[in-house]
């Protein structure tokens, strides 16, 4: 396989399951249970995102005062829990961790 | 002329609210481009993949097994494998699609990614009947899209110049902004009960290649989500 036919196989790889459930928006309706499933997948798949950047660092469970991302991400939460603000959430979290890594002296 | 400005309107704020996304891509679009130099990529290559394919994951993994001259279809499988959680942001998203006809809804989908997915669901969360939704849809996807495109070409031809982005951590800014967006979406038991199942599944599956933890991780966390519903039934939704 060329070069270029690998590029087009691999667009069509990742282009039609992005475009597949869009293309029968309106044409079929989904079971009731598949749509509450659905209304799950920002929080199931965002937190795992999440977590594979802060408590997992480079592929190891890293629980402490060194992981930045991990201290960033809590004092987020807790931004986010009280304030309900994006902004501010993420303005506190980039905050802490530019804090926490360039400023060590101060803690 | 109203509507114009109000559409314009939407996207300029569907790209301010992805700033901080767009920051955490940069480092990867540039390490992107610097790992098809030192693999041996062409320009055109290398810049034809972030334009069509674009998706970030799935290129690294791309460039990877080409520069270890892996079999082409062993390649397409894997992107393939990599990038099907996209399937599960798209039908979450086909109630608001279904009023749009497929000119519009061909482009959205070719840009839905991880970080557009958050922004702009966060939106949904925010204002569900938002008329300027699909513009700030475009904003979203189209300040990532040019992102991506301008950090594959500076990696590409400044990547060996450029100190080591990979090590600054940028990537924090994603993290704080998906954590705003999940914790303000989290109302019910089942919400906390779902985010606690992913982030367990998550560690415990870290190890599994081509992000497939990550995509049962978000299976079984959607399945415990479910499993409260079924067990407490209408009374958990309206708390």
């Amino acid at each position: 396989m060329s070069n270029g036919w690998l590029i087009v196989a691999m667009m069509a790889v990742t282009f039609i399951p992005r475009y597949l459930p869009f293309a029968l928006a309106g044409r079929i309706r989904l079971p009731a249970l598949l749509v509450k499933a659905l209304s799950y997948v920002p929080i199931a798949i965002l937190t795992a995102i999440v977590t594979l950047n802060s408590v997992v660092r480079e592929n190891q469970i890293q629980l402490d005062l060194d992981n930045h991302h991990l201290i960033a991400a809590v004092v987020a939460a807790l931004v986010a829990y009280f304030s309900r603000r994006m902004g501010l959430t993420v303005v506190v979290g980039l905050f802490v961790f530019a804090a926490l890594t360039w400023w060590p002296s101060v803690v | 002329m109203a509507s114009y400005r109000e559409n314009l309107k939407a996207f300029a704020s569907g790209a301010w609210d992805s700033l901080p996304v767009i920051v955490a891509a940069v480092p990867f679009g540039i390490l992107y481009g610097a790992l098809a130099v030192a693999g041996g990529l062409s320009e055109t290559l290398t810049m034809a993949m972030s334009l069509l394919v674009f998706a970030g994951s799935s290129q690294f993994i791309a460039v990877t097994l080409m520069t270890a001259a892996v079999a082409a279809p062993v390649i397409v499988f894997t992107v393939f494998i990599v990038n099907l959680r996209h399937m599960l942001y798209s039908a979450t998203l086909m109630t608001q699609m279904q009023n749009y006809p497929q000119w519009v809804r061909l482009p959205l989908a070719f840009w839905l990614t991880d970080e557009t997915f958050a922004v702009i669901n966060n939106k949904l969360n925010q204002s569900p009947s938002d008329r300027y939704f699909v513009w700030y849809y475009f904003g979203s996807a189209v300040a990532m899209y040019s992102n991506w495109q301008l950090c594959t070409w500076v990696g590409f031809n400044m990547g060996q110049g450029i100190p080591d982005l990979g090590s600054w951590g940028l990537e924090v800014a994603m993290v704080v902004a998906f954590v705003g967006i999940v914790v303000t979406s989290l109302h019910r038991p089942s919400h906390w009960l779902c985010a606690g199942v992913a982030v367990v599944c998550a560690v415990v599956t870290r190890d599994w290649p081509h992000q497939t933890g990550l995509l049962v991780s978000g299976i079984l966390a959607i399945l415990a989500g479910l499993l409260v519903d079924w067990t407490m039934g209408e009374e958990s939704e309206n708390v």
